[in-house]
């Protein structure tokens, strides 16, 4: 177990990286604490793939150091590192039997027979996956065989660090959530730092207690899911993360008054007035409700989806979207919207810039 | 450059050699190839090549083999195709069984066919047809061929079928327009399997023809021992018997592996 | 799924009948030869199974046949080792991947006897690259016309020069289909570069080896130009190898019966061994 220090690190698979587009991982600085759950999530090609073989010893960064309990292990192999990871497809050893392949990484470090035979059987149980010991590993089904790639890495007890390459890829669908279930409870037995890669924004959710938010190679924002969903520092992580994503408008700012089109939009505590440059209102669908005065729209899509209703509308030509519960208005009717002022953020250039007033702070601590 | 791409380097340098000297030798004179050893050649000479390409016995042996090949390439993919994809979708009434007996003929060697096929040809007046070589090595091609397909196939989806047939194409549109396109590179690398086992084989190429449609190959053999020891010209025969072979691997180098593998990784 | 389907007959129809015309028809020949005797003029006559008899007690055929599966066994021993080493060592991707394989592929593509003819030229004593080499620069006597010795080596090192590049595509093909992540996990488990081939690249190219034993026996087994165009059987028998002494029999002496009979054992050898290495190299699979 170890705490994972990334500092300024940066990398690119050119040789001779100029342009910021040339990094496929921009400059990065982390903590990760021991025996945490952390979730790198992001969409296909952010760089969470390239952070993670970064961190496991399967790439050398460009720049910048990796430290686990301060120690630098930036020119270490994967080996030497001490780490297990679970790739997207499960990596098994088709001519062994279940039970060699949980002890195949013990016996390379040459762990004598009896401790190794010791810690097999208590992984498989832990695992359920003690039936299968006497199996050839090559005819199981695809999430017994995750499985067992997951218990090559928990069966050394003296990993720094295990990680999950999308580990759920390639499971049915009935299947992922008691394999996401035993990874939460795995991760509170063995008390191991793990960190989970993912693109799917529920499997980040409920695995993680802070989940990193990648895009285009950069880290947009570190929190727990509720932060997450409550304050999303960049407008991306308020796309990405909720269903459906955060409403984003584009609006004007006259002194101390936000204005979309004639109508002023309220929103909470304060905000940085000198801001300068693209302005936007960011306010999450389930925030949003309709009144007999307030922002003017269209209504252009009712999806009722069962646990409750999305209406889709537009004010000019932007899209917002309403969750409501229930009496959904008519397409094509003229309706006012109105946002919850608590949950209405004010967004300069992507980048989160209003405050909470104190009043609320002082409310949320309480 | 690693210590280890020593071992590919020294091996393909040992596949080079041999086929160097053939080269270095059909620019030597005769003389001077009896003379004595000699790295390279001291006097290059186009004799020898020029002999070839003048002289019909020389240059019909490569026509000859070049139509004969042509031909069981065009038969051995044409009738492969449908054979193949009924294999890969199809169960039916003895197909495993027809499988593995039309596998057993690339097992047969070619020495035991020799005299029945000239029996064979010969009583159905195909004999010094460049039709004969192309159809007897059918024999060995067609199952290679089917072999290669059916494993390129297996790996296109059965759902690219459905979609079609749903989307109202019929089967000989679907196989064409749909079907051909996606495993073409699959027919590409047969193609190139069918051409070069019948490029390379002279046994019953030889044994089925007699003057009009006598393969390149043989024609060497007849040099090598009438008109005694022309090794110059030999050796430039033998040349130009390589370039066929190098301008169609040209052609397939992207699929190589995976046609050598039989389409089967 | 294969859906069962009894149509798919006219699919497989235009190869049945024309296999089954360049396959049956010469092989109803060769069975009725071997069980008769002819004089010449088309006059047979009813031999039973006489020639299988006198084939059985022949020492030239059990000579023959010694010397084909030594031949094979040699082969195989050198070749499919070689192949995978080759295989192992080469690059995996970037430019010279594919001059690396088409290179490596050329030989296969030479007219068997050109490749005879050409390796003639390469080891002709005192003009020959190779004989030059041997008998002037390193002293040792070469001379495949006298020596069976070296007869040998020479159609050995021969048919590793044709037919070595077959294994190392096959593996090479098998190699470049395991999955990155495959390496990597060894790395992590802190796999050894001999567990890497053992448990990983091994039981990955065993399709692909299987297919290149199978094509690499058929084929040694049934050699005939390359190895007649080199040494012609010679020097005296010592590479007769058993096509080679069928041609003798068949078209060289026009023993009909016999070499019928013997084309028959032939084949049933070459059937039987490929079968027993195909059952054999796919044991553990079907359970």
């Amino acid at each position: 177990m170890a705490k994972i220090t990334l500092s300024n690190l940066r990398h690119s698979y050119l040789p001779t990286p100029k342009a910021r587009e040339d990094y496929a991982l921009q400059e990065i600085d982390l903590n990760w604490d021991d025996g945490g759950a952390y979730a790198l999530l992001g969409p296909s090609g952010c760089g969470k793939t390239t952070l993670l073989n970064i961190i496991s010893g399967l790439l050398t960064p460009s720049e910048g150091a990796i430290l686990f309990d301060g120690r630098d292990v930036t020119t270490l192999t994967p080996e030497q590192r001490n780490i297990a990871q679970v790739f997207q497809f499960p990596v098994i050893y088709d001519t062994m039997t279940v039970y060699d392949n949980l002890a195949f990484p013990l016996r390379n470090r040459k762990m004598p027979e009896a401790e190794v035979d010791r810690r097999v059987r208590e992984t498989a149980e832990m695992l359920e996956v003690t039936n299968l010991l006497n199996q050839r590993a090559s005819g199981l089904a695809p999430d017994n065989k995750q499985k067992i790639s997951m218990g090559r890495g928990l069966v050394r007890d003296d990993v720094n660090v295990v990680m999950f390459d999308e580990p759920l890829t390639v499971i049915d669908p009935h299947l992922k959530w008691k394999l996401r279930s035993k990874l939460k409870e795995l991760h509170q037995r063995v008390k191991a730092t793990m960190i989970y890669v993912t693109h799917d924004q529920t499997e980040a959710l409920t695995f993680a207690d802070q989940v990193v938010v990648m895009q285009l190679g950069e880290i947009v924002q570190i929190g727990t899911p509720v932060e997450l969903f409550e304050r999303p520092q960049h407008t991306f992580v308020g796309h990405f993360i909720g269903s459906p994503g955060m409403n984003v408008i584009p609006c004007e700012l006259r002194g101390k008054k936000i204005l979309m089109g004639d109508t002023e939009i309220p929103i909470e505590g304060s905000f940085t007035e000198e801001a300068e440059g693209q302005m936007e209102v960011g306010v999450r669908p389930e925030f949003v409700s309709f009144a007999n005065k307030g922002l003017p729209a269209v209504v252009r899509k009712v999806s009722d989806i069962g646990r409750h209703i999305v209406v889709e509308c537009r004010v000019g030509d932007v899209p917002v979207r309403a969750i409501i519960e229930k009496d959904a208005p008519d397409v094509g009717q003229n309706i006012h919207l109105k946002f919850e002022k608590q949950q209405t953020r004010l967004y300069c250039d992507s980048w989160l810039v209003s405050k909470p007033s104190s009043a609320a702070n002082r409310k949320m601590a309480s | 450059m690693t210590k280890r791409h020593i071992i590919p380097i020294v091996y393909i340098i040992f596949l080079l050699l041999p086929i160097y000297w053939l080269i270095a030798m059909s620019f030597k004179t005769t003389g001077e190839i009896l003379s004595g050893f000699s790295l390279f050649p001291q006097t290059w000479t186009f004799d020898n090549y020029r002999t070839i390409f003048t002289d019909p016995t020389w240059y019909g042996g490569y026509i000859n083999s070049i139509i004969y090949v042509s031909i069981n390439s065009v038969i051995s993919v044409a009738v492969a195709l449908p054979a193949a994809y009924a294999f890969s979708r199809y169960r039916f009434l003895g197909d495993k069984q027809l499988f593995f007996w039309l596998l057993t003929n690339r097992m047969a060697p070619a020495a035991v066919f020799a005299l029945p096929f000239f029996q064979l040809y010969s009583a159905v007046g195909l004999f010094d047809t460049h039709l004969a070589v192309a159809l007897a090595h059918c024999l060995f091609n067609i199952p290679l061929a089917v072999w290669i397909l059916e494993g390129f196939m297996g790996g296109v989806p059965k759902e690219l079928d459905e979609t079609a047939y749903v989307d109202g194409y019929s089967f000989p549109r679907f196989f064409v327009t749909i079907f051909l396109p996606t495993v073409k590179a699959g027919v590409g690398v047969t193609a190139f399997f069918c051409f070069m086992f019948s490029w390379v084989e002279l046994l019953l190429a030889k044994t089925l023809t007699a003057i009009a449609a006598k393969p390149i190959a043989a024609t060497m053999t007849k040099t090598a021992s009438s008109a005694g020891y022309e090794l110059g010209l030999l050796a430039a025969a033998g040349t130009l018997t390589i370039i066929p072979g190098a301008i169609v691997i040209y052609f397939v180098r992207n699929y190589i592996a995976r046609g050598f593998a039989l389409g089967r990784v | 799924m294969k859906t069962e389907n009894q149509k798919a007959w006219f699919f497989v129809l235009p190869v049945l009948l024309l296999v089954a015309f360049n396959a049956l028809i010469p092989m109803m020949t060769v069975v009725n030869y071997s069980v008769q005797e002819t004089f010449g003029n088309n006059v047979f006559f009813w031999q039973g199974l006489d020639w299988f008899q006198q084939l059985m007690r022949s020492e030239r055929f059990h000579a023959a046949l010694g010397r084909q599966f030594l031949f094979t066994g040699i082969i195989l021993a050198i070749e499919i080792p070689l192949g995978v080493i080759i295989a192992l060592a080469m690059p995996r991707k970037g430019f010279w991947v594919p001059v690396c394989l088409v290179t490596m592929a050329l030989p296969m593509l030479i007219p068997w006897n050109v490749v005879g003819a050409m390796w003639n030229i390469f080891t002709l004593p005192d003009i020959g690259l190779l004989g030059y080499f041997m008998n002037h620069v390193l002293g040792i006597s070469y001379n495949m016309t006298q020596s069976p010795f070296a007869a040998w080596v020479t159609i050995i090192v021969m048919d590793v020069w044709h037919w070595t590049s077959l294994v190392v595509l096959l593996s090479y093909a098998g190699l470049v289909s395991i999955p990155e992540a495959y390496y990597q996990a060894a790395k992590i488990d802190g796999a050894s570069s001999w567990s890497v081939f053992r448990f990983i690249q091994l039981p990955k190219m065993k399709q692909v080896l299987t297919i290149a034993i199978l094509l690499r026996f058929m084929d040694s087994f049934n050699i005939y130009t390359e190895p007649f165009v080199l040494t012609g059987g010679g020097p005296g028998n010592s590479t007769t190898l058993l096509s080679i002494d069928l041609v003798k029999i068949a078209l060289g002496q026009f023993d009909l019966g016999p070499a019928a009979a013997m084309s028959l054992i032939y084949f049933a050898i070459t059937l039987l061994v490929s079968w027993l290495f195909y059952t054999l190299m796919t044991r553990n699979d079907t359970r």
